[in-house]
C-alpha cells in the first residue's frame, strides 16, 4: 500500500532538498522522488563547489563585503540584461540568510580553493564540494522523516484546471499513482536528453558532451510544458563551455576543464585558427569558447602550446598529447601537418616583443597584422616538446524552464497553479536569461528551494 | 615497491589534482596540489600522510560507478601498506606478518610458551612479587634484546623512508608540528572539526579519532609506567612490587584501562567500516594487532588484580608472553604505522616550511 504524502518533491539535488527540508520542518509529510540511483543522487549539485552569497560584513568563509548592487551588477554583466530584476534581487538579498541556514543543516564551508582566490569574497566554497552538501542534506531530511525513493521515475503530473491532480511514477518496477496535496518540481533541465538537445540546437548537438548528470532528461519539464504550464527562457539555447575533448559523454564535471587556451593557439580540424585566444582572462572566456567550438566542423577544436607554457595553468584530468615536432603533434592529433606548421609559422611571425608577458594579467603582448589576432599572451610557439589538447563543447545546463513568480509558484495562461512550485535549474531561466555567474545556480536553488518548500507546506497544512 | 599500486595511486592523484574540491579535509590534499607530476617519492609520502579518514571518498563525484572509479583512501592504503613492507628490515619477515593475523596469533602463542618455559626453567629461589616467579635478571635478559632489536629494525625502516621520500635535514619546528598534529590526531578531525567518515558511510563522527587516542595515550602511559619503574629500580634502588599510590601504578593502571577501552572500540569500528576503502589484504593483520594490544593491556590489569593469588605465575607468563610478541612484531605489524606516520608528518611540516 502506498503511504499518503502531503508533498511530493520531484528531483534530488540542492533545490529539491532545500524544499523538502523546509517543508518537513513545518510538519509536512514529504516524499522525494529522485530519478538517479543513490550513488548518483543530487543532480548537478554533485558537481558544484560554491554558493554566491551577498554579505554586509565577513560571513563564514567570506571576506570583506559583497553588497546587493555589486552582486546584481555582476549578474547583469553576464546575462546582458536578460534577467528578471525582481526575482534576481530576491535571490541575491535572501542569499545572506541562507549561509547560516545551510550550516545549521550540516553544510560545511572551507576557505576559497587554491587557484580560485578571485572568488574568496563572493563565493562560499563547500568543504569537499557539492556532494558532501547533498549528503548532509539527505541526512538532515531523513532525520526529519522525509522519505526518499531513488530510481523513481516520474512519468506524468496531471494538470486539472488550476491544480495538479495526481503524480504517476515508477519505482522498483511498479507503477505508482499518488495524490499529494502539493508538488515541488526541482528536477533540472533537459540537457541530458540528446534528442531534445538536437531538436533545439541542430545536429551539431550530437557531438556535445554533457558536463553534469545524465539524469536531467527533462521528462517532467516536457510533461508540464505540453499541458500548457508557462515557460521561460530560450528553448534553443544552453550554457556551454569548452572542455577537454576526451571527457566522458556525461558527468565529467570540473576535472575536464582546460585552462590553457590563453597561452595557446586554437585551431579547427583543418588546422586553421578560430578566434582571439587572448581576448580576456580565461574564466571570462570559458563560455565563449563553448560556442566557438560548437560552430567548427565536427564541433571540435585543438589547443596547441609549447614547453614554456605547460606549467602556467591548472592541470586537467587527461595529460596533454606530447610531441617533439609540430608535424608529429599534428599526426598524433589527426590534423593536416603541413597546414598546422604554416598556421604556427604565420602566428609566430606575427608575434612581437614578449618581454612584458604576464600570465595572470592582461599583458597586451599581442600579434600584429594577423587575422584573427591574439591580443594578449601572444608568444611564439617554438619550444619543443609541443603539447596538444582537443576541445569539445560541454553543456552545463539549458535555459528553457518553468516560469515562476516570487513565491516559486508555477502558472498557466489562466493564472497560478495552486499546488505546484518549482525550484532550481528547472526555473533558473526565470532569472538567468543567458550567461552564467559562478555559484549563482546554487543560490537560486537554495533560495527558491526554501521558498517552494515553505509555500508548499503552508498550502498542504 | 609494487609499480601497479603506485601507478593506480598516480592515476587517481592526477584526477584529484584537476578537481581540488577536497583541499580542506586533511594534509594530503595541500601536499598533493603542490605537485604537477607524481613521482614515487611523492606518492609514498602522500600515502603515509593519509590517515584513511575517508572524507574524500564520500565527497567524491568520481567514485564507482563513475568511469573514473576513484577510491583514493584505498589506493593510498595499498601504497602505504606496500611501502612499510618494502622499507622494513628484514623484509621477508614483514611480508609474512603485515597481511596475516594467523602469523601474529602464532607468534603470540609462541611467546606464551616461551614465557611458561622461562618461568619453569628460571624459577628463582627467592624474590618478592613477580620476581618470585621469574627473576629480575631473567626478565631483563629476555626483554632488553626483545625491545632493542625491533627498535633497530624500525630505525632502518625510517631511514629508508626518509631517503625514499627525499627528506631534508630536520628542524625542531618540524618535529614539534608533527607531534602537535599526532597529539590531537588533527587529520582525523576533518577540516571542519566534525570528524571523519569511518563506520557509517558519509556520517561524520569522532569515534575513530577518540578510540585511537585512547589506545595511543593509554599505550604511552603504560610505556611511561615501565620507564619510571626502570628508573626506580636502577637509580633509586626501589624494586617492584609497587603500591597503588606510586608512579608506575598511577601511570600504568589508567593507561591499561584506556588501552582496553580503546582497542575494543577500535575493533568495533573496524568491523562496522567498509573494508573496500582500505587495504583489504591487511585487514586480518590489523585486526590481530589490535587484539594483541588488547591482550597486552588486559593481562597487565589482570596481573595487577591477581598478583597475590595462585594464578599469578600463569598470568605473568601470559602477560609477558603477549608483551614479548608485541615488541618483537613492532616493525612488522600495524604498530609500525605510528613511526612512519610521524615521519610523514615531519616531512609534511618540512614541505610547508620550504614552500
Amino acid at each position: 500500500m502506498t503511504k499518503t504524502y502531503d508533498i511530493a518533491v520531484i528531483g534530488g539535488g540542492n533545490a529539491a532538498l532545500c524544499a523538502a527540508i523546509t517543508a518537513a520542518e513545518q510538519g509536512a509529510h514529504v516524499l522525494i522522488l529522485e530519478t538517479a540511483p543513490k550513488a548518483y543522487r543530487g543532480g548537478n549539485s554533485r558537481h558544484t563547489r560554491n554558493f554566491r552569497c551577498m554579505h554586509g560584513a565577513p560571513l563564514g568563509p567570506l571576506i570583506e563585503s559583497y553588497g546587493e548592487d555589486e552582486y546584481f551588477d555582476d549578474l547583469i554583466k553576464v546575462t546582458g540584461g536578460k534577467t528578471d530584476e525582481h526575482l534576481a534581487r530576491l535571490a541575491i538579498r535572501t542569499s545572506e540568510e541562507c549561509l547560516p541556514w545551510m550550516e545549521e543543516r550540516g553544510v560545511r564551508f572551507q576557505p576559497s580553493l587554491s587557484g580560485t582566490l578571485s572568488l574568496a569574497r563572493t563565493n562560499a566554497f563547500f568543504m569537499g564540494g557539492g556532494k558532501p552538501l547533498v549528503n548532509a542534506y539527505y541526512r538532515t531530511a531523513e532525520k526529519l522523516g522525509v522519505d526518499v525513493h531513488y530510481e523513481a521515475n516520474v512519468t506524468h503530473l496531471e494538470l486539472d484546471g488550476d491544480q495538479i491532480a495526481f503524480v504517476d511514477y515508477t519505482y522498483n518496477g511498479v507503477t505508482h499513482h499518488i495524490e499529494p496535496r502539493a508538488i515541488v518540481v526541482a528536477s533540472g533541465g533537459f540537457q541530458a536528453d540528446t534528442d531534445w538537445l538536437t531538436r533545439a540546437w541542430g545536429p551539431a548537438a550530437d557531438n556535445f558532451l554533457i558536463r553534469g548528470t545524465p539524469y536531467n532528461r527533462g521528462v517532467v519539464l516536457a510533461d508540464l510544458l505540453e499541458q500548457g504550464v508557462n515557460s521561460v527562457g530560450d528553448p534553443t539555447q544552453c550554457h556551454a563551455v569548452a572542455i577537454d575533448g576526451r571527457a566522458p559523454k556525461f558527468d565529467g564535471g570540473i576535472v575536464t576543464r582546460l585552462d590553457c587556451v590563453p597561452f595557446s593557439i586554437v585551431v579547427n580540424k583543418n588546422a586553421e585558427r578560430i578566434y582571439d585566444e587572448g581576448e580576456n582572462v580565461w574564466p571570462k572566456r570559458y563560455a565563449i569558447w563553448g560556442r566557438l567550438v560548437a560552430n567548427q566542423p565536427d564541433q571540435v577544436g585543438y589547443v596547441i602550446i609549447d614547453a614554456k607554457s605547460l606549467n602556467l595553468f591548472m592541470p586537467s584530468v587527461f595529460p596533454p598529447i606530447k610531441a617533439n615536432s609540430l608535424a608529429e603533434l599534428a599526426d598524433k592529433m589527426g590534423l593536416p601537418a603541413a597546414k598546422l606548421q604554416d598556421t604556427v609559422a604565420e602566428f609566430n611571425a606575427a608575434c612581437g616583443d614578449t618581454s612584458a608577458f604576464h600570465p595572470t594579467e592582461l599583458d597586451g603582448v599581442a600579434t600584429s597584422g594577423l587575422t584573427p589576432p591574439k591580443t594578449n599572451w601572444a608568444r611564439p610557439i617554438t619550444e619543443p616538446p609541443f603539447y596538444g589538447y582537443s576541445l569539445k563543447t560541454g553543456v552545463t545546463f539549458t535555459y528553457l524552464g518553468l516560469k515562476v513568480d516570487e513565491n516559486a509558484q508555477c502558472s498557466t495562461a489562466n493564472g497560478p497553479i495552486k499546488n505546484l512550485w518549482a525550484a532550481g535549474e528547472t526555473m533558473a531561466g526565470s532569472i538567468l536569461g543567458q550567461g552564467y555567474l559562478a555559484g549563482f545556480g546554487m543560490t537560486i536553488g537554495t533560495v527558491f528551494g526554501r521558498i517552494a518548500g515553505k509555500e508548499a507546506a503552508a498550502y498542504a497544512n | 615497491m609494487q609499480t601497479d599500486l603506485l601507478q593506480e595511486a598516480r592515476r587517481q592523484a592526477e584526477i584529484c589534482n584537476a578537481c581540488r574540491y577536497c583541499e580542506g579535509y586533511c594534509s594530503v590534499f595541500p601536499a598533493l596540489h603542490q605537485e604537477r607530476f607524481f613521482t614515487d617519492a611523492n606518492l609514498t609520502q602522500l600515502a603515509n600522510l593519509c590517515h584513511n579518514c575517508r572524507g574524500c571518498y564520500h565527497a567524491c563525484q568520481y567514485t564507482a560507478p563513475h568511469e573514473f572509479d576513484l577510491n583514493l583512501p584505498k589506493a593510498l592504503a595499498e601504497v602505504r601498506q606496500d611501502s612499510w613492507q618494502s622499507f622494513s628490515w628484514p623484509a621477508p619477515v614483514a611480508e609474512r606478518f603485515q597481511k596475516s593475523g594467523v602469523m601474529i596469533a602464532l607468534v603470540t602463542i609462541l611467546g606464551f610458551a616461551a614465557m611458561f618455559l622461562a618461568l619453569s626453567a628460571f624459577k628463582p629461589s627467592d624474590g618478592a612479587g613477580f620476581y618470585a616467579a621469574l627473576s629480575h635478571a631473567a626478565m631483563v635478559a629476555i626483554f632488553l634484546p626483545a625491545f632493542l632489536v625491533p627498535l633497530f629494525s624500525i630505525a632502518i625502516g625510517l631511514c629508508r623512508y626518509w631517503s625514499a621520500t627525499e627528506g631534508k635535514p630536520i628542524k625542531l619546528a618540524h618535529i614539534l608540528e608533527a607531534f602537535g598534529s599526532a597529539g590531537k590526531m588533527k587529520n582525523l578531525a576533518g577540516g571542519h572539526g566534525d570528524g571523519c567518515n569511518f563506520e557509517d558511510e558519509d556520517r561524520f563522527s569522532h569515534a575513530r579519532r577518540y578510540a585511537h587516542q585512547a589506545v595511543m595515550y593509554g599505550f604511552l602511559l603504560c610505556f611511561a609506567s615501565t620507564s619510571v619503574a626502570t628508573l626506580m629500580h636502577y637509580v633509586f634502588n626501589m624494586p617492584a612490587p609497587y603500591p597503588l599510590l606510586s608512579l608506575p601504578k598511577l601511570l600504568g593502571v589508567p593507561g591499561g584501562i584506556l588501552m582496553v577501552i580503546g582497542t575494543v572500540w577500535l575493533m568495533k569500528l573496524k568491523i562496522a567500516a567498509d573494508k573496500h576503502l582500505g587495504a583489504e589484504r591487511a585487514w586480518t593483520g590489523e585486526m590481530a594487532f589490535i587484539l594483541l594490544l588488547f591482550l597486552v593491556a588486559l593481562t597487565g590489569l589482570l596481573l595487577y588484580l591477581l598478583g597475590n593469588t595462585a594464578a599469578m605465575p600463569a598470568m605473568l607468563a601470559i602477560h609477558l608472553g603477549s608483551v614479548l610478541s608485541f615488541f618483537l612484531l613492532t616493525p612488522y605489524t600495524k604498530m609500525a604505522h605510528g613511526f612512519y606516520r610521524l615521519a610523514a608528518l615531519i616531512r609534511d611540516a618540512q614541505r610547508k616550511d620550504i614552500s
